[in-house]
């Protein structure tokens, strides 16, 4: 029985052959399994290493290793409040404690109807909105204490479920583009791109190629 | 793994004094040799190095100026200049010291690795002398259980990535991995998959602190209560070269030695852990005789001439030839030739056999020209067919894994089933007696598969004679009898005679057996009865007359009620000859059955005598592994009871009857055979241990391996746990033979002229026309490393892991056979025995076929392969 | 009205569709490139530029390109990790003009001969994500990638790669792990110059998503033309982001050393100036790796070598502004507690000293530290980066290590009274 969807799975052979190497497929087809899943499952990582041919413990070590994949169940959002310098300057620190507050979880705690997870976020690129907040990485700010509020209380009933999908769905936009153009035709191309530049170079400056 | 390096010197310099290195080598290991030890705990001679962990930081001069860089990852070249003891480098050091305790727990009164410890020793040596360090440390759960066998200390971890290194790299099981980042970085197993390695010892052993610990050996002991003696694995083959340590007559542990020509530090877990039988309360500890049914003991005074005088007994009716002898792998070199002595060149019989119809024979084994590891692993191409190296000769395979990952070699497999040595071959072909008949002949030009193989050795510069391929050759499939191996070696060895071989089999010391005349039709020195040497006629009372009978011969024979006595030392036929039916009917038909063993095996419940021997770490003498090495194996502890060496034994029934063998020591008994065989000219005790490296010797010796040099100290942070004892001053050698070297004693010894007897056999018999299914599914049977044994089944961890009675098949032939992954079906064997098996569906198991593994199970009346088939069928139904 | 060139677009409606890029002018650089220019040519033009890489690292682009080993597999990797602290800069570019980076990545690919394009982006921009792929799939269905481009019989393909939330995946090396599917472990250099040994082993480019995002207006107006703009090594324009404690935090696009930090602090049309009554206390030039300058600093311009002579480095173009209202201390122990929380955990000091120096200046901050951890902290972070001096001394396998101590150094010798007054009032003397 397979973790992925049909529909998923076909996606994930799509993105195992964008490589020379199919162990890079691995980050996207993590994030290919959280969006179906909202984390990353036991079941999700022993496909993908089946998928890529590699022990599932490696593929846990390499997605433990990066803070957007979560081996641990998560809520449907995850907010992420930003908390390094240009949001520290402008309040974050101070919006993350009315953030737990008003969520009643610590930062990596999950609200117990499983719709937040509190996280404390390095900086997100949002510096200008300081401070910023990201909801399943799409971005607020800046926000005041009461901005926040509405904000949970908007995500909490639907009101922004166009803009933020449920944790898991990054992209919404697929790679949808011809079959890759096969290497040995890209190979063949390159060696004759290499010598047609070197016979350019030995024309320009006939001393330098053929004698010596 | 240090890099390739040519061998051009050059010269760089150190602390101001000038040293010699070879160009490209790694500036920590260079400096080694120098006698300048750079502090390091992620780098480790054997795995690829990292520079994670910023101990070896030594100042090296750049363009611009001097500046610190990480000697483990730095080649040195001509002129480099480096500095290894400036203030500068000092407190780099102490800086990195300092920072790696900051989060290490102050446990180390209940750590294993106390006392022998890397991150101890090097923080006396080099770091700072009290801690800043006020905060709370990390904290996780402590121990964990990561398998069987390895406990997972994370608190301690200092993240040096050897174990994780070790177990993708050199293992290839990736099933430890570093988990998390940065500071919460943690060594783990994935959920529900334990780290179940063949090779997990190993990485306990080269962790730099106690963040991983062997369950065997966890809180038994303390390093400085620990003693050693160097000596060899006889678990399997290999030979791996390791230390035995005890404590209070107690067998603690082994570590691996790192011999370059044979294990590069590491053992299998079978080898690692196996010492815990060494210790069992089951050990026999007396001689036990027959009596009314019930074994009761009784003194060797007794045992000896009632052996005796049944000896003169047998040997008075009906002639030498009613007597047998089958000797096991348990055995030294010295047991070895005692027992060959005193069967062959005292009592007149030539049946004394080592194998067990699991094998090949020794005749044939001697026959074919001997490839060395080295010459293996450095082949233009290796061709195998031969058992899954992994499940019979783990570092074996470690080897040859290496080798094809560094592309110093390429490998072909050809076989009847999947195994580990696929992943590292060019080309798998599946094979069947025809096919394996026209490719010796032809090499390999049928087929498609097979003209891929043929390719590949052709790319490698193979030549058309063969030149520069080796042949691992062992029993892939154990249902096909050894003849058709035998017919296809030496049919390959014709048609290509610059190919050669290196003969796979597992069984610890066949090479020794063959090399001692432990097989019929052979004398000691690979020679044939006719050839015996002047020396051996002068030493042996008598010679046989005529071709004794081998172990299969032995057993049919005593069907027919030919053999009178019998004896079994060191093996277990009754479970582990390869037709445990026919092995039970002849052992209860023999008139009378000795056996010498550590355990009540099968075989001895069923003897009239039972000798107690002593065990491996119990004696000395010398061993040769699979290529023709010769090692010592050194006493540790004193057996228990009244246990005796089996050469002894051997010698005290020599003296029932009236002679003496000749020698009191398994040092005399080296000596002689020096004496009386030409391939181990110029062996001796004394050159084995007083000067030998841990590499041992190939015999015949040659001239290039006997140049002298010093012996190079251990890196201690590679092997901490030997380091520590040996600093203690137990170190046997300082100087060593090292290959490759011309030296004067060398010429001296190595004038001696070396006309060895290798008569290629007859031409091969193939058994084509004997090819007739009897069966409805080809059998498969392999060989697992964890299989029952008394060995196993007396070591309590490893016992835990002996492999479960499944049987195999491919989905297809699941389908046909009406079952699924968990239903059961009944094996028949051709006599009509049969017993219920478990089904496991595996797509690596050919449509048609049915696999099952040895020594998974033991089941009266069940044999599923039978010593009169060619190749065996089984019938298959569900049950 | 100074020149924009990588920003050009941006603020245009729907400026990340194939439509309005081919509005204004899109794709027309990489028909000339393709069809009229041998990849020498565009390589020249590039060299002539004198662009300095965008990344951080500040490397002539063109030398970079010079030094890519002949292999016949080689790679270009476009470096869109962006997660540089107080840096938003490729943040909007990926958003808002997504088909100038991928236009300027396929003329590099052409130019370097790639055998295949990558863009690694950081995995939080999940908008961006959305954008790049759109614009790939729809420069696919133009004929802009692929096979045959653009009828040149030039092919290359371009895959987008997300990233997972890793800072030090914007290392390059630690790029190229990750982009392998693997833990973003940092390589040693040598022997992993990526140019030399990068993806697969093969050598391979990488550069920033600004530099890329430059090279379609370098081909079109000339390498002289854009280093006609700037001074010195500092050619072109460059995106500055300003946060902090500034009035108008944003991105701007400016001419490099046309401007002092001052203007861009002050000027309305930038960055506005502070809060009333507020004053400049230090500012951050080019990221949190940086060291710190202080109001004596403001008149420099925004040049790469001046800031460099100056003590700090450009770095990122990321200026984040202190005022007098803000704690220095908090600031440097919230900028440790990054690096701690991003060091990939390889070497020793950088894994266990970000932790060590990051308690030590939170306790410090709390007001719970006495003197001597102002000591301690200095000699951990010298065990660190031997010597505390600039550009630092680097004993890790990556500059995140030596790194770390820029910010608690610059705090502690330019603010050792306000660490005091914290020691002193057993708390910090700032309102938050
Ligand atoms: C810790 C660390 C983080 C980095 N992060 C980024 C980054 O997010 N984006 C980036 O383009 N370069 C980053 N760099 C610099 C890159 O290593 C590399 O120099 C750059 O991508 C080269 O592109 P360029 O030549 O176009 O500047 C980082 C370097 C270090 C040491
Ligand atoms: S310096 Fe830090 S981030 Fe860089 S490789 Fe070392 S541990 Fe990783
Ligand atoms: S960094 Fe060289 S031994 Fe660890």
């Amino acid at each position: 029985m397979s973790f992925f969807t049909p529909e998923n799975l076909e996606k994930a052979q799509v993105l195992v052959g964008l490589y020379p190497d199919k162990r890079s497929a691995l980050i996207p087809l993590c994030h290919l399994a959280q969006g179906q899943h909202g984390h990353l499952s036991k079941e999700a990582m022993e496909e993908i290493g089946d998928l890529l041919g590699i022990q599932p413990a490696e593929v846990m070590g390499t997605a433990s290793f990066y803070d957007m994949l979560h081996t641990e169940e998560v809520g449907k959002y995850v907010v992420g409040v930003c908390t390094n310098v240009a949001c520290l300057l402008g309040g974050g620190l101070e919006l993350l404690d009315h953030a737990s507050d008003t969520l009643g979880v610590p930062p990596g705690g999950t609200t117990e109807d499983g719709m937040f997870t509190l996280e404390e976020v390095e900086c997100v690129a949002h510096c200008d909105k300081a401070p910023c907040a990201q909801v399943n990485y799409r971005y607020f700010g800046p926000l005041s204490n009461g901005d926040f509020d509405k904000l949970v209380d908007d995500l909490a009933n639907d009101r922004l479920s166009d803009s933020v999908p449920p944790h898991g769905v990054l992209s919404r936009v697929f790679r949808d583009a011809p079959p890759m153009v096969p290497l040995e035709i890209i190979h063949q191309e390159r060696r004759e791109m290499d010598e047609a530049k070197k016979a350019r170079l030995a024309a320009q400056n006939p001393d330098a190629g053929g004698k010596q | 793994m240090s890099t390739d390096v040519s061998q051009n010197l050059i010269t760089i310099s150190i602390d101001g004094r000038q040293i010699q290195a070879k160009s490209g080598e790694l500036l920590i290991e260079a400096a080694e040799k120098a006698g300048v030890f750079i502090p390091r705990f992620c780098f480790h001679n054997r795995l690829p190095q990292v520079g994670m962990c910023r101990m070896c930081l030594v100042e090296v001069k750049g363009p611009r100026g001097f500046s610190l860089q990480p000697s483990c990852y730095l080649p040195v070249n001509e002129g480099m200049e480096v500095v290894t003891e400036s203030e500068k480098v000092k407190k780099a050091q102490d800086g990195v010291l300092e920072f790696l305790l900051i989060n290490h727990p102050l446990d180390c009164p209940t750590c294993d690795k106390g006392g022998e410890c890397p991150l101890q020793d090097q923080t006396l040596a080099y770091g700072p002398g009290e801690s800043r360090f006020i905060e709370e440390k990390r904290h996780w759960e402590k121990p964990i259980a990561i398998s069987e066998l390895v406990y997972l200390d994370r608190e301690r971890c200092i993240q040096c990535d050897r174990c994780t290194r070790f177990a993708d790299v050199v293992a290839g099981d990736a099933l430890i991995e570093f988990f998390g980042r940065g500071d919460h970085t943690e060594v783990n197993v994935f959920p529900e998959r334990p780290f179940s390695s063949y090779f997990s010892g190993n990485t306990v052993q080269i962790c730099p602190v106690g963040a991983l610990t062997a369950t065997p050996y966890r809180f038994k002991a303390r390093p400085w209560d620990l003693s050693q003696v160097e000596s060899s694995c006889t678990t399997c083959s290999m030979g791996c070269r390791m230390m035995v340590q005890s404590s209070q007559n107690e067998v603690m542990r082994y570590l691996g030695l790192d011999s370059d020509a044979v294990n590069h530090g590491w053992l299998c877990d079978k080898g690692r852990f196996g010492f815990e039988a060494i210790n069992s309360p089951e050990r026999l500890t007396a001689p036990l005789i027959r009596k009314g049914g019930e074994f009761v003991e009784t003194t060797w005074a007794s045992a000896l001439s009632l052996i005796g005088s049944k000896v003169s007994e047998v040997r008075g009716a009906g002639g030498a030839g009613r007597i047998g002898f089958i000797l096991g792998s348990r055995l030294t070199n010295e047991d070895i030739y005692a027992w060959v002595k005193l069967a062959k060149g005292v009592i007149g019989t030539d049946s004394v056999d080592f194998q067990l119809g699991d094998g090949l024979r020794g005749e044939v084994i001697a026959s074919l020209p001997r490839a060395t590891l080295n010459e293996a692993v450095s082949a233009k191409a290796v061709l195998a067919f031969t058992g899954d190296i992994k499940e019979e000769i783990p570092v074996l395979f470690l080897r040859l894994r290496d080798a094809v990952r560094s592309g110093k070699t390429k490998m072909v497999t050809i076989g009847t089933r999947a195994s580990s040595l696929d992943k590292l071959s060019e080309v798998s072909a599946s094979v069947t007696v025809d096919q394996l008949q026209l490719l010796a002949k032809g090499l390999l030009h049928e087929g498609s598969k097979f003209a891929e193989i043929a390719a590949v050795l052709s790319k490698q510069g193979v030549g058309s004679d063969g030149e520069g391929l080796v042949v691992l050759l062992g029993r892939e499939n154990l249902a096909w009898d050894q003849s058709v191996v035998e017919a296809f070696a030496v049919e390959l060895s014709r048609a290509l005679p610059k190919a050669k071989f290196l003969v796979t089999l597992r069984a610890s010391n066949f090479s020794g057996s063959t090399d001692l005349g432990g097989s019929p039709g052979l004398l000691p020195g690979r020679t044939r009865l006719e050839d015996a040497s002047p020396a051996l006629r002068q030493k042996w009372v008598v010679l046989p007359s005529q071709v004794g009978r081998g172990v299969k011969e032995m057993f049919k024979g005593a069907l027919q009620g030919e053999l009178d006595l019998l004896f079994v030392i060191g093996s277990d036929p009754r479970q582990d000859f390869i037709d445990t039916e026919l092995a039970g009917a002849a052992l209860d038909r023999v008139g009378f059955v000795v056996s010498v063993d550590t355990f009540l095996s099968a075989t001895s419940e069923r003897a009239d005598l039972v000798l107690p021997a002593a065990a491996f770490a119990e004696k000395s003498g010398t061993t040769t592994n699979l290529e023709g090495r010769v090692f010592t194996l050194n006493q540790k502890v004193t057996p228990p009871g009244v246990c005796r060496s089996d050469w002894t034994i051997a010698s005290e029934i020599a003296l029932e009857l009236g002679e003496d063998l000749g020698f009191g020591s398994p040092a005399e008994i080296l000596d002689e055979i020096a004496e009386v065989s030409l391939i181990h000219w110029g062996l001796s005790f004394d050159r084995l241990t007083r000067t030998a490296t841990v590499d041992g010797m190939v015999v015949p010796i040659s001239a290039t391996a006997l140049a002298i040099r010093p012996r190079a100290l251990l890196d201690q942070v590679s092997t901490p746990g030997i380091a520590s004892v040996w600093n203690q001053g137990l170190a046997s050698s300082k100087t060593a033979y090292v290959e490759g070297e011309e030296s004067e004693e060398a010429r001296e010894v190595t004038g001696t002229p070396q006309s060895l007897s290798t008569k290629v056999l007859g031409a091969p018999i193939w058994p084509l026309a004997s090819v007739q299914p009897t069966g409805n599914l080809a059998l498969e049977y392999s060989r697992k490393l964890y299989s029952q044994g008394e060995h196993l089944k007396n070591s309590p961890h490893l016992s835990r892991l002996i492999v479960e009675a499944k049987c195999r098949v491919s989905p297809r032939t699941a389908k046909e056979l009406g079952v699924e992954t968990g239903g059961f079906v009944r094996i028949s064997d051709k006599a009509g025995g049969g017993a219920v098996f478990e089904v496991e569906t595996d797509d690596s198991v050919r449509n048609g076929a049915v696999e099952i593994v040895r020594g998974s199970f033991f089941i009266s009346g069940f044999s599923p392969v039978r010593a009169d088939e060619t190749v065996n069928y089984v019938k298959v139904e569900r049950a | 009205m100074s020149t924009k060139i990588v920003t050009a677009r941006v603020g245009l409606p729907n400026s990340y569709a194939l439509s309005s890029y081919l509005e204004h002018g899109g794709y027309q650089s990489l028909k000339k490139a393709l069809l009229e220019m041998t990849p020498e040519e565009v390589q020249a033009e590039v060299t002539a530029s004198g662009m300095l890489g965008r990344g951080g690292a500040g490397f002539e682009t063109g030398r970079k390109w010079s030094m890519l080993k002949q292999d016949p597999v080689r790679y270009l990797v476009v470096n869109g990790d962006e997660s540089e602290p107080s840096t938003f800069k490729d943040h909007l570019l990926v958003e808002n003009d997504p088909h100038q980076l991928v236009e300027g990545t396929l003329i590099t690919a052409y130019a370097i001969g790639a055998t295949r394009a990558f863009i690694y982006l950081r995995g939080e921009f999940a908008l961006g994500l959305e954008r790049v792929q759109a614009a790939i799939n729809e420069a696919y269905a133009y004929g802009a990638i692929g096979r045959n481009i653009l009828g040149s019989g030039f092919s290359v393909d371009l895959v987008l790669q997300p990233g997972a939330g890793a800072y030090i995946c914007g290392e390059e090396t630690a790029l190229i792990e990750s982009l392998e599917g693997k833990r973003g472990y940092p390589r040693i250099k040598p022997p992993y110059f990526p140019a030399v040994i990068g993806l697969y082993g093969a050598p391979t480019i990488v550069n920033n998503v600004e530099t890329m995002s430059n090279v379609p207006w370098i081909v079109a107006n000339g390498g002289n033309a854009f280093a006609a703009l700037g001074k010195g090594r500092s050619t072109g324009t460059r995106l500055f982001a300003l946060s902090g404690d500034v009035l108008r935090p944003g991105n701007y696009e400016l001419e490099m050393t046309s401007k002092t930090f001052r203007d861009l602090i002050y000027d309305p049309e930038f960055g506005g100036g502070l809060r009333e009554g507020r004053s400049v206390k230090a500012f951050i030039p080019g990221g949190v790796s940086a060291p710190w300058f202080g109001p004596e600093n403001l008149d420099l311009p925004l040049g790469q070598d001046e800031v460099a002579q100056a003590g700090s480095m450009l770095g990122s173009g990321s200026i984040i502004v202190l005022d007098d209202h803000s704690c220095a201390v908090r600031a440097a122990w919230r900028i440790t507690k990054f690096f701690n929380r991003e060091s990939c955990g390889q070497c020793t000091p950088c894994r266990e000293g970000s932790g060590w120096i990051e308690k030590i200046m939170h306790r410090l901050e709390l007001g719970s530290g006495t003197e001597t951890d102002l000591d301690l902290v200095l000699d951990a972070c010298d065990n660190i980066a031997p010597g505390l001096t600039w550009p630092p001394q680097q004993t890790t396998i990556c500059v995140l290590g030596p790194s770390i101590p820029s910010s608690v150094v610059s705090a502690i010798k330019m603010f050792r009274d306000e660490f005091m007054i914290h020691i002193k009032e057993e708390g910090c003397p700032f309102v938050h």
